[in-house]
């Protein structure tokens, strides 16, 4: 099987947030970056399908240079090869500029399945994805939690668990598969693996080299402008409950919650 | 000239679902301050008759899609028949829930029709004919105020619970009319084959209107049945924190947090949970926020409507027994 991997950084779930002087952006300084979580599912469940069916895994990234290094971790747990598409023309881009350009990356290459992230956890937009599957024109499945290939290749059947339920569904390959928590447990990378992910093939692409033209990407192409960026609604300063004991102070609680905020 | 707003409902086995509602109340305002009509888009196999359903809650138009191949919901169906429509009748600004599914219909339908989309959102206004769109990112540590360029119609999925659903006014229908669609079988390359329903037959978490929830401070699995109990006496879900679940305490489904569910209750009681930045994002956008923790610091007590420094497994049962007078 020949399947792609897409991913990208995002700042360690940590970090403290801070909102630039434009209001247009995100301060950067102090930013831990790392493979974004959902991404990894990716990467692991690839990384599954091959050590079953055999074949082989490439990694694409997009975004600056430092992306290289999540690159070089998933090599590290056992990729095969690695492409970073990276161009100063990228920044601002939206998701649907990020998708035109991991189409072109991937568009003459051979796959089998395509793996997202179900979103990333910076945008939490979950778009690029479906975004992808449409420009290659292959069905998406998002959002899951289990799934298997057939023993002919042909076709996957996957679980994805929706309010009340979990559908089983099947689909033709190619596909794109969009990861979920509960998909797997990414591996750690071994010092072999990262010894060997060294000598792995890893090709950089500029937009000019996907021949794409850079007019059609970053913030002046954006379909998806940013207003303003703020800090979360904040809520009224509550009030701790009075009582000399647990129960005292239970049954001032259940008092306020049914005369007062009329919850109960 | 793009014009009108249109909201797609949510169904399951025939029943509307509540998103559906909030959808259409929202869009009724929109609508109200563009001064256009708002039209409910219902897609389904056997639905017509609850196209009827929408006009009290202000909807001027319902556009039905029929067919036998529209149930269960798919993603190339649903984006096949709705993409022709939109192209047909060119609305101004369409909304969906962002249901599993809402999210994953609206992420495809906005890539056909190439157009951008603002996803989970908590909040909507019209600025200069434009829609305006607030959504958290960074699992809510900021929140982005966001607008459409070069991008009609305008859409987004609006996050479940967080919308009033107004009054209805049965005085008000409706117009009902049939969609004109085509659907090649040959584009159908997803199918369901198997459902499997949720054992507990309890609310899921991100459509429960109470939720009682447990992190660390529970100790371990067997504790959770305090919890239960609260929930069984006003009528709540039970969900947990990461720790928990990562513990293997409780099922990834229960997970209410960055890389869990999104929740937005009315009532969320947070018993030993200490709100790390990560759970809060999963249940900020709650009504009410009630936490109990021994620890007074717990950054969880800065959120908190309500909050209770003492040990839960003292209040808890406590607890129980007091709303027992109010449920």
């Amino acid at each position: 099987m020949n399947i792609i991997v897409c991913l990208k950084q995002v700042p360690d779930t940590e970090t403290q947030i801070k909102i630039g002087s434009d209001r247009q952006s995100i301060v950067t300084d102090d930013i831990k970056w790392v493979m974004n979580p959902y991404d990894e599912y990716g990467v692991e469940e690839a990384l599954r399908l091959k050590e079953k069916h055999g074949g082989e895994v490439t990694v694409v990234g997009l975004g600056p240079k430092r992306v290289t290094e999540s690159i070089r971790t998933a090599l590290a747990m056992g990729a095969d090869k690695g492409i970073l598409i990276s161009d100063e023309a990228l920044n601002g881009s939206d998701s649907l500029a990020h998708a035109k350009a991991l189409a072109a990356a991937v568009k003459d290459l051979e796959y089998d399945l395509i793996f997202t992230g179900q979103r990333g956890v910076d945008d939490d937009l979950g778009i690029v994805g479906a975004t992808l599957a449409e420009l290659l024109n292959i069905p998406q499945i998002s959002l899951i939690v289990k799934m298997e290939v057939t023993e002919d290749g042909k076709s996957v059947k996957v679980e994805r668990p929706i309010e009340g339920e979990t559908l089983v569904i099947t689909s033709t390959l190619p596909a794109l598969v969009t990861a979920q928590k509960g998909l797997n447990e990414p591996r750690y990378a071994s010092l072999p693996g990262i010894m060997k992910a060294k000598k792995k093939p890893l090709d950089e692409k500029s937009l000019a080299d996907l021949g794409l033209d850079s007019a059609d990407f970053g913030a002046g192409a954006r379909k998806l402008k940013i207003l303003e960026l703020t800090s979360p609604p904040s809520r009224q300063a509550g009030k701790i409950i009075e009582g000399e004991t647990p129960q005292e102070k239970a049954a001032q609680l259940a008092k306020l919650l049914h005369e007062e905020a009329k919850v109960l | 000239m793009a014009q009108g707003v249109w909201t797609i409902a949510e169904q399951r086995d025939g029943e509307i679902r509540k998103i559906s509602y909030e959808l259409v109340s929202e869009g009724r305002r929109l609508a109200d301050a563009l001064g256009q009509d708002l039209t409910v888009v219902l897609l389904g196999s056997n639905v017509k008759d609850k196209a009827a359903e929408f006009g009290p809650y202000g909807a001027d138009k319902v556009l039905v899609a029929d067919d036998s191949r529209l149930e269960p919901y798919t993603t190339d169906a649903y984006v096949s028949v709705i993409s022709q429509l939109v192209k047909a009748n060119e609305p101004g600004i369409l909304l969906l829930g962002a249901s599993v599914e809402g999210k994953d219909l609206a992420g495809r339908l906005a890539a056909r029709l190439d157009v951008a989309m603002a996803q989970d959102c908590t909040a909507f206004a019209i600025e200069d004919g434009n829609l305006v769109a607030t959504r958290p990112i960074y699992a809510g540590k900021a929140y982005a105020k966001v607008t459409f360029e070069n991008s009609l119609p305008q859409m987004a999925t609006a996050r479940p619970k967080v919308m009033s659903i107004s009054e209805p006014d049965p005085s008000k229908s409706a117009e009902v009319m049939d969609a004109a669609f085509t659907l090649d079988d040959a584009d159908l390359k997803t199918k369901v084959v198997d459902v499997v329903k949720d054992k507990s037959g309890k609310v899921d978490l991100t459509e429960a209107d109470k939720i009682v929830s447990g992190g660390r401070g529970m100790k371990g699995p067997e504790n959770y049945n305090i919890l239960e109990a609260l929930a069984d006496v006003i009528g709540a879900s039970v969900g947990a924190s990461r720790s928990a679940v990562d513990a293997g305490w409780r099922p990834h489904s229960d997970q209410v947090g960055q890389t869990g569910k999104v929740v937005s209750p009315n009532l969320y009681v947070a018993c030993g949970i200490s709100g790390a930045i990560q759970h809060l994002a999963g249940m900020s956008t709650s009504k009410v926020i009630v936490a109990i923790n021994k620890d007074g610091d717990a950054p969880i007590f800065q959120k908190a409507d309500y909050g209770v420094v003492a040990d839960l497994f003292d209040v808890v049962p406590a607890l129980t027994e007091e709303v027992k007078k109010y449920v």
